[in-house]
């Protein structure tokens, strides 16, 4: 028996240079359009670029103007305020959840779907429907509000309302993607602990904050990672409600829309400055490892792990 | 007491749902309105029957190319990264094989970065080779993909190994094992990837925006985001046009809703 299995078990180098063969279409794709390309933008960083192609280096020029340009400081601004107040949609993710993880409650497919909808549907066509949805004049949120005699701004070509305007749709699409998320970690609870709590007398709000709260707090902190890394990347939402280049401008709230990422499209294809582009996306993702490692360090204060 | 109870949570749970489907109802509601009818104060709730908007979304743009692109390119980015990773994926979990530790490390590296470091090299890249305003273009960057590997990995972690032995003693070499027992056995697995990865690559916006800029080459999303600086004031035929545009995947969701949610919740407590 022992003989057999020797003789069947491969050789170690045939195994090795399986493990290589399978590796290979993936592992040269992401050296080729992934690895490679991040040590290539960290380069560009540091050059100029001509307007007939080829590129000088520049040394610190380009971030030396990142830091004194206005443009970049708005729109890391407006960013960290959608990244910030973005995270609203974690608790009522989680109230959500919550409701819907109720043993026995029918219809629960069905709340799923419509709270899973906007997160299927395509960003760009969300963005479409919110702008007509909040359009100044025709819009439905202020044909509502006209019923109630309110009078509504125009929500996204509006300064002060802008930013939050586009909160509001940020948290709309994403709840039903951390909702599905918070019930699987729900349904990891053991069952015994409510069984327990609830022979000690404890009602459901009770077991709520008592159990399903820290137990569900790593999930919570899967998230509120996840969320921040994307929100920091926001795009689609922005550059369908504003556009680029000129009639992105006559939008009297651009600049309070306008994000990072928008930035960076603007400069590295519209007005082809790539290698300032390329320190933009750089300062990104510095700021993105940044509040990463925050939220790491923070996690002690508030994320039990069993 | 608890007869009760249930009532009022149903009540909070139809009223939010509602919330959340009430901006498609308004959608489809303004897609079949005239243009004055849409703008009309106050406003009208009942659909008008004006299919003809859905006809002039083919009027404005190349619309069934456009249609087709991303077909092809959705096809193309989800084939590609099933087969790539899943075999990628059962190398790291599987085969011995010096570097293995590393290499994973630098598969998962490219997790870290945020995309859009990638995009002026791949542009490059593309424009090298002649790609720009190419399905090429759209499909190849999007056939190679850490998330998937590492996914996919989990998966091929928590499979039993006996029948792998079983068929390892029988003479089975790992391309055989790979192909019919392990990759059957990952089914569950592979959906999920192939869903996310249909999800992603059909709405994906900003590297088809930035490559092909041709509109006989453009994918829907980069199409209607095109569409909205030009035709901005004609909402009925930009509601019909983001309706059709996103109803495929929409659909696919509503068939296939478990492997949907199965495969985010899975990144969520696994990844």
């Amino acid at each position: 028996m022992t003989g057999r299995k020797h003789a069947a078990s491969r050789k170690p180098w045939t195994e090795a240079l399986w493990g290589y063969a399978f590796i290979a279409p993936t592992g040269l794709g992401l050296a080729i359009f992934y690895l490679w390309p991040v040590l290539q933008t960290a380069y560009f960083s540091f050059t100029e670029w001509g307007a007939f192609g080829g590129h000088t280096w520049t040394g610190l020029e380009n971030y030396a103007r990142l830091f004194g340009d206005p443009e970049v400081g708005r729109a890391v601004l407006n960013t960290l305020t959608y990244t910030v107040l973005g995270l609203l949609g974690i608790p009522i993710a989680i109230v959500f959840a919550a409701l819907l993880n109720r043993p026995g409650l029918g219809g629960v497919t069905l709340y799923r779907t419509a709270f899973f909808l906007p997160v299927v549907t395509m960003p760009v066509a969300v963005a479409m429907l919110w702008r007509w949805l909040y359009n100044g004049d025709y819009g439905l949120i202020n044909q509502v509000l006209a019923l109630a005699g309110i009078d509504g701004p125009n929500w996204i070509a509006d300064p002060a309302t802008a930013l939050y305007a586009l909160i509001v749709v940020g948290v709309w699409s994403s709840v039903g993607y951390n909702l599905i998320i918070f019930l699987a970690g729900m349904q990891a609870i053991p069952k015994e602990l409510y069984e327990a709590a609830s022979m000690d007398g404890a009602g459901r709000v009770r077991q709520f904050f008592r159990i399903t709260l820290p137990m569900l707090s790593p999930t919570a902190f899967f998230i509120s990672i996840v969320s921040v890394i994307g929100s920091l990347q926001l795009f689609d939402l922005v550059f369908v409600m504003t556009g680029s280049g000129q009639a992105a401008r006559a939008n009297p709230a651009y600049s309070r829309l306008q994000t990072v990422v928008q930035l960076f499209y603007e400069r590295a294809f519209v007005t082809n400055d790539r290698g300032y582009a390329a320190a933009i996306v750089m300062a990104l993702l510095v700021l993105i490892a940044v509040l990463t490692i925050l939220q790491f360090r923070l996690q002690r204060r508030w994320v039990h792990y069993v | 007491m608890s007869e009760r109870r249930p009532l009022g949570l149903h009540a909070v749970l139809i009223i939010s749902s509602l919330l959340m489907v009430a901006p498609f109802a308004w959608q489809i509601i303004t897609s079949l309105k005239t243009l004055s009818s849409a703008t009309a104060v106050p406003p009208t709730f009942l659909p008008e029957g004006r299919w003809d908007n859905y006809a002039k979304v083919f009027d404005l743009l190349p619309f069934g190319e456009q249609f087709l692109n991303t077909v092809v390119m959705a096809a193309g980015r989800v084939a590609g990264q099933v087969l790539f990773c899943s075999m990628a994926a059962y190398a790291f979990a599987r085969l011995r094989f010096p570097g293995r530790n590393l290499l994973f490390g630098l598969f998962l590296s490219v997790l870290m970065v945020p995309p859009q470091l990638f995009v002026i090299p791949q542009y490059q890249i593309m424009s090298a080779l002649g790609w720009l305003n190419s399905l090429q273009a759209i499909i190849v960057p999007g056939l190679f993909s850490a998330f998937g590997v590492f996914l996919l990995r989990q998966f091929f972690l928590g499979l039993p190994r006996e029948i792998e032995e079983a068929a390892r003693l029988d003479g089975a070499g790992p391309w055989r094992i790979y192909w019919s027992i392990m990759l059957p056995l990952a089914r569950p697995g592979l959906v999920a990837l192939a869903v996310l990865t249909l999800l992603w690559a059909w709405n994906d916006l900003f590297w088809p925006l930035v490559v092909n800029t041709d509109p006989e080459k453009m994918t829907l999303s980069a199409g209607l985001a095109a569409l909205q600086g030009q035709y901005q004031t004609d909402y009925p035929v930009l509601m019909a046009g983001s309706l059709i545009a996103s109803l495929p995947v929409i659909a696919v969701f509503v068939f296939l809703q478990r492997q949907f949610i199965q495969g985010i919740a899975h990144t969520g407590t696994k990844g």
